[in-house]
């Protein structure tokens, strides 16, 4: 009797407990708010970069020069994940597998979620080559966390021995026109 | 047992029946008695023993003016940045001193709360029979961070918004559950209305109920056991013929006069700060929380407020390659175990399990998560100093000279790591901030060690007391 008792009774804290600690999850509201967007870059010249929302977080577009481009030869050897075998919090779209970090039809243009895989920052640009504060002397251009220091090249793989462990998130996306992306959705449908 | 009502003469003042109606229904008068009023205290407290009075003060400002904030402040995404910069700051009578009293306040815990801690560092006033007051007080020292943290996301500026992302990201470094647990804690994708409410629930009720019983619970342990001293003797191996210690004095009058003093003197120092310097050269509140919450930019330069940068030193130096260092002072660790500890040879065998574990993660998983450890212990292994110190006294007075040289050198650490924290990072400082974080750890897991060599200076069996 007095076993039975208490586990009727505990059967049923424990599945009020789990109800409260189930009103944490996201809602249903938060839940549909995870729509693609679409970005225009027609104004954006060569070595410009913009930045969208997308569920609620900074997507950036960046149009990069040859040179850019050329850096990446560079930080191949001095990035943790050159090949980007590695994905963070969404998996990287197969055909964004490459150096550029971008599809075959634009590899100019690169687009990543601004959000440092260490712990969520938004790392800012710092495409100007050269010594600076808080960056190495041989800098090529890229991006530099302010909360913790973490570096990325400007393919958004992070450099070697930085607080961040993996390279930033690449949503799927797809060009609608030269000028025109669709992030979070491509061929394959919506991001999941 | 029949109910006694307690006997007052018929012609007493109407206060003395009034108390003896309450007293024969409720302990009031033995409460007093027992918790302050004749609690016998060591009598050669010195300034260091103000600190605890001065932090029960701290609370009542922190709450009271807690309640005012939240009749103006609207915890929603939306509303929440104006209704603290316009609203309370510009709009309410006096909006602007009630919050400034709050932000400031908070500040104002932590350094007394830090100073409160350094007493017991100094004294070994966490030393046997106290290690249970030592417990709920590192409890109340959590949850005075839990409401920091929780209560700075609630004006919803930049730093609050960033803050927020990195310490909740926190989770996210967990292996397996993270990410989902980090979702959880937000409520959304990213920091949100969602989280700001969830927050501000945490921040004005769960958390000071918490803090509230510990104190409670603090101050009980405290007065069974009775209070430590400079001298770190216990006063109770020396009874007068009333029953007390000799070396001790009733808290009131005494101690009562003693702390309206200190909280003069506190309350000169916090005006001053309060009417004069409220942003502390955005020490107190940082220039980038005037700037409402962006989700798409994070300010160029964040830093958490100056009480928890120790520790977000420590959680920033852990890289990649420092996991090296750490796994070898891991294995160094163990080996001392085994070679100079006393213990069971089952403790050997879990330090050298746990040592193991320890190595196999820091190669298998991201450095971040060890970061992450690393500031989670930094502040929870004060909770194993009763059991860490083994030195014979308990009082710095009487330890060997160079024992003082090695708390200078965790404390400089400490400091250190501290300015650090409050700086962009680069090669050199984390470089330092490494070095620190080694001190850090080593003051705490060699104490076993260093904390009982050397001579001791021989202890005296009453206090050392001057009368003024």
């Amino acid at each position: 009797m007095l076993v039975a008792t208490c586990a009727a009774g505990g059967v049923a804290g424990l599945a009020t407990g789990a109800a409260f600690v189930s009103t944490f999850q996201p809602s249903e509201r938060a839940k549909a708010g995870g729509a693609p967007v679409e970005a225009d870059i027609s104004d954006l010249k060569p070595g410009e970069m913009k930045t969208v929302e997308w569920r609620g977080k900074p997507v950036w577009i960046l149009k990069r020069t040859p040179e850019m481009l050329e850096s990446l030869n560079k930080t191949d050897s001095e990035v943790a994940d050159p090949k980007s075998d590695k994905d963070y919090s969404m998996p990287l779209p197969k055909y964004c597998k490459n150096q550029h970090r971008a599809r075959a039809e634009h590899t100019d243009v690169l687009v990543v979620v601004g959000i440092c895989t260490h712990l969520g920052c938004s790392p800012g640009q710092k495409f100007q080559p050269g010594p600076q504060p808080s960056l190495p002397d041989n800098w090529v251009g890229g991006f530099l966390c302010p909360c913790h220091g973490s570096t990325f090249d400007l393919s958004a793989r992070v450099f070697k021995n930085k607080p961040a462990p993996d390279n930033l998130d690449i949503p799927p996306y797809m060009f609608l026109s030269d000028t025109k992306i669709m992030i979070g959705k491509d061929e394959n449908g919506e991001a999941a | 047992m029949a109910f006694v009502e307690k006997k007052v003469s018929a012609d007493a003042p109407v206060a003395e029946k009034a108390l003896a109606w309450i007293d024969s229904r409720f302990p009031l008068t033995t409460l007093w008695e027992t918790q302050w009023g004749k609690y016998y205290a060591p009598k050669n407290f010195n300034f260091w023993y103000i600190f605890g009075s001065l932090a029960m003060l701290v609370l009542v400002i922190q709450i009271v003016t807690g309640i005012f904030l939240v009749m103006h402040y609207k915890p929603d995404a939306n509303l929440a940045f104006a209704s603290v910069e316009t609203t309370i700051m510009r709009d309410v009578p006096w909006g602007w001193l009630v919050r400034y009293m709050h932000s400031t306040g908070a500040s104002a815990f932590f350094i007394i709360v830090y100073l409160h801690m350094t007493r017991g560092l100094l004294y070994g006033s966490y030393r046997k029979p106290r290690e249970l007051i030592w417990l709920f007080g590192v409890g109340i020292f959590l949850c005075l961070m839990g409401e920091a943290f929780f209560g700075y996301l609630l004006p919803w500026g930049q730093m609050s918004y960033w803050g927020a992302q990195v310490i909740v990201n926190l989770f996210g470094a967990i292996p397996f559950i993270g990410p989902e647990l980090s979702l959880w804690i937000r409520g959304d994708y990213v920091v949100s209305d969602a989280t700001l409410n969830r927050f501000f629930s945490f921040h004005v009720i769960a958390i000071p109920l918490v803090l509230l019983g510990l104190v409670a619970a603090h101050l009980i342990a405290l007065h069974e056991v009775g209070s430590s001293n400079p001298d770190g003797i216990e006063v109770k191996e020396h009874l007068g013929a009333d029953g007390h210690p000799l070396d001790s004095i009733p808290s009131h009058p005494y101690y009562t006069v003693h702390d309206i003093f200190g909280v003069s003197v506190f309350l000169l120092i916090f005006s001053v700060i309060v009417f004069f310097a409220p942003e502390m050269g955005g020490y107190f509140l940082e220039a980038n929380n005037f700037i409402p919450a962006d989700s798409l930019k994070t300010p160029p330069h964040i830093a958490p407020v100056w009480y928890f940068t120790p520790f977000y030193s420590i959680l920033r130096a852990t890289t990649s390659e420092f996991v090296n260092f750490l796994a070898a002072g891991v294995v160094l660790y163990v080996g001392l175990i085994f070679v100079k500890s006393k213990l069971a040879s089952l403790w050997k065998a879990l330090a050298l399990v746990i040592g193991g574990l320890l190595i196999i993660g820091f190669y298998t998983l991201d450095a971040k998560f060890f970061g992450v450890v690393l500031m989670g212990v930094s502040v929870t292994i004060l909770a194993g100093l009763p059991w860490l110190d083994h030195s014979p006294v308990k009082s710095i007075r009487y330890r060997p000279d160079w024992h003082k040289w090695v708390y200078v050198v965790f404390g400089v650490a400490f400091l250190v790591l501290g300015y650090l924290g409050v700086q962009p990072p680069n090669e050199a400082r984390n470089l330092v901030a490494q070095v620190c974080t080694f001190i850090y750890f080593g003051f705490f897991l060699l104490m076993p060690w260093w904390s009982a060599m050397g001579t001791f200076k021989p202890v005296p069996t009453r206090v050392n007391f001057k009368a003024h």
